[in-house]
């Protein structure tokens, strides 16, 4: 990848008293999906309105193309946002609705009016373009949203939960209409969520937001796999999240002792010492179950809690005797070959390539 | 159950005295408005339209009528640039003593007419202004200012607040943003503004005979006629004064409560 397009540097915000972003550092990329994802609260609309200039960072700088943005009015840069409100004019047609920007722009009225339909026409709104606002429904106005942004054709294009008030297959399409539209016009999304299954659908990066800093920056994959810290490993969720202290260390890993035995763990550094806290996640989709118990390194017997389907999926939710709860999940034919009593004796296992190791909070 | 039935019928008739003593009078008034006799008495003289044949005939009432119309027209685009100010300034900023300042611009209605007339004159006269039909111009907007700030302050309210941020976002400067966005959006309560502070000053009668000088306006010239004598031209006027106000209050009506209906829907 070349330079970065966008550039957060040290970029702080408060209002009032209150921190909203902690100095953060962050690079956007030219042409990539980047998800900002965390839970409520945690300053992810907050960086995007930033980037919009409709907030102003408190200290530190944000640069785009080299130049520093801080001061730069909203209506001054190429930076459309899609609102989670989606905030349509609602005195306006369709159509007027998608010139608006190019209106802004001084553009005259035929090139306008050519630009928008194109658009329209690209996404499959063009019949109701002299419809009022009022008269579609959700999806319809999400790619109004989206034309009326688009119509600007941006280097770089802002999306705060735009689905967040669609139904469920909706989004599924939505989230598809996205990507294909990022990927064919090769520039830059930022798009912030919540949800976890949309940013790891979408996005080629995701950013980790909580309390108003950056808990880690990666492709899906590594977000899910190697969790740096608790707080994403919690997020992310359906992780199994031990922690103990540093027993012993081998050439190829450590043993950490924790409440419900001790486990091994395989290292990628070598920071730890012994006597160290540690803490470390096992994927629930990489525990396995038996009813004996297996003789591995990595075992813990357990007695089952409760079970939840999503779909074709299941996921158990157990205990040790020492109360720590662990989560495996499976699907669910396979679990029907396993014969689950709620009594009966579970033992779970897992190789020690599957424990990866937190950093120390 | 039965003393449910009992208390619809009393509140019925409740509602019902009501309308009557508000409605009566005016529409005896035009009753009388086409009756051939000159004193209102039943039973009623032939159907006469006499008293209008009347009032159209006299130049002093069409003066009365158009200095009336120019000082509702006047009063009702000024007072409503004023609310729409006041009511955009309190939606969009957070300022020090934002409290007074609205007090302060909700009061008018409050103080008695026949209190706020006499300011106003001892006001205007002190500056040398009393006496002109734009001194009643003045006065009106003070008092009316209050009900467009209201009406429109309400539909701001309704208005998603990221509406404005979108149209910065999109390249609107703040003055394109008012033109094109917070003016369109406001338009059935600019109005229904516009409406209201009409009908208020049309009817008004204690300012405008404070401070009018020889510039009549209709009300005004209304009770110079009763004071003078009992002459059924007073109800041939009245009726055309009421058909033009409640024709106004009836259109603020339909604008603001269409376009709420409306906005309610999407």
């Amino acid at each position: 990848m070349t330079k970065p397009l966008v550039v957060f540097k040290n970029v702080q915000k408060l209002f009032g008293d209150f921190v909203a972003v902690k100095a953060i550092n962050l690079e956007i990329h030219e042409g990539e999906f980047l998800a900002i994802m965390g839970p409520s609260g945690c300053g992810k609309t907050t960086t995007l309105r930033m980037l919009a200039g409709l907030e102003e960072p408190s200290t530190g700088k944000i640069y785009m193309n080299d130049q520093v943005m801080n001061k730069v009015k909203p209506h001054e840069r190429d930076t459309p946002l899609v609102w989670q409100s989606l905030a349509l004019f609602p005195f306006l047609t369709v159509i007027e609705n998608v010139e608006f920007g190019l209106k802004m722009r001084g553009i005259d009225k035929s090139e306008r009016k050519r630009r928008a339909l194109e658009w329209l026409e690209k996404l499959d709104i063009i019949d109701f373009s002299e419809r009022d606002i009022s008269t579609l429904s959700g999806g319809q106005k999400q790619r109004v949203a989206l034309a009326r942004s688009l119509v600007l054709e941006p280097k770089i294009l802002l999306l705060d939960e735009p689905l967040s008030a669609l139904d469920a297959h909706l989004v599924i399409r939505m989230q598809a209409v996205l990507v294909q539209l990022q990927r064919e016009l090769g520039i830059t999304f930022v798009y912030v969520t919540h949800s976890q299954s949309e940013a790891f659908a979408m996005a080629d990066r995701v950013v980790i937001m909580g309390n108003g800093e950056i808990s880690q920056v990666g492709t899906p994959k590594d977000i899910y796999r190697s969790p740096q810290n608790k707080f994403v490993a919690e997020f992310v969720g359906r992780n199994n999240i031990l922690s103990g202290t540093v027993f012993s260390l081998t050439n190829l890993g450590a043993h950490i002792e924790t409440a419900s035995g001790t486990f091994s763990v395989n290292l990628k550094t070598n920071k730890l010492v012994k006597g160290q806290k540690a803490s470390f996640v096992i994927s629930a989709d990489l525990v396995h179950l038996s009813h004996s118990n297996p003789e591995v390194q990595n075992s813990v017997h357990c007695k089952l809690i409760s079970e939840e389907f999503v779909g074709s999926m299941v996921t158990l939710f157990l205990e040790d005797n020492s109360n720590q709860e662990f989560k495996v999940q499976m699907q669910e034919r396979e679990l029907s070959k396993f014969d689950l009593k709620p009594d009966s004796d579970i033992w779970l296992s897992w190789s020690a390539q599957s424990a990866h190791l937190l950093d120390v909070s | 159950m039965n003393s449910n039935r009992i208390l619809n019928i009393v509140l019925a008739a409740y509602v019902g005295v009501i309308f009557t003593f508000i409605f009566a009078p005016i529409l005896f008034s035009v009753i009388f408005s086409f009756n051939s006799q000159r004193f209102p008495t039943i039973p009623l003289g032939n159907f006469s339209t006499e008293w209008y044949v009347k009032i159209l005939n006299d130049p002093d009432i069409w003066q009365a009528a158009l200095n009336s119309l120019i000082v509702s027209s006047s009063t009702a685009v000024i007072a409503t640039i004023l609310g729409f100010c006041t009511a955009y300034s309190d939606f969009r900023y957070n300022f020090r003593f934002k409290g007074p300042y609205l007090a302060l611009i909700l009061l008018p209605p409050t103080i008695p007419l026949i209190i706020m007339a006499l300011a106003m004159l001892a006001w205007l006269s002190k500056l040398g202004m009393s006496g002109q039909l734009w001194s009643i111009v003045f006065a009106h907007s003070v008092l009316t200012a209050p009900f467009a700030m209201a009406i429109i302050r309400l539909r701001l309210n309704q208005m998603d607040p990221d509406l404005e941020s979108a149209s910065w976002n999109l390249g609107g400067s703040e003055w394109a943003t008012m033109r094109y966005v917070i003016i369109p959006f406001c338009k059935p309560a600019i109005i229904s503004g516009l409406c209201l502070a009409a009908a208020v000053s049309f009817d008004e009668f204690a300012i405008s005979w404070f401070v009018s000088g020889l510039n009549k306006t209709l009300p005004v010239v209304i009770l110079e006629i009763v004071q003078g004598n009992i002459d059924p031209q007073v109800n041939a006027i009245g009726t055309f004064v009421f058909l033009i106000s409640m024709s106004l209050v009836i259109l603020a009506q339909i604008f603001f409560v269409y376009r709420q209906m409306k906005s309610t829907n999407t």
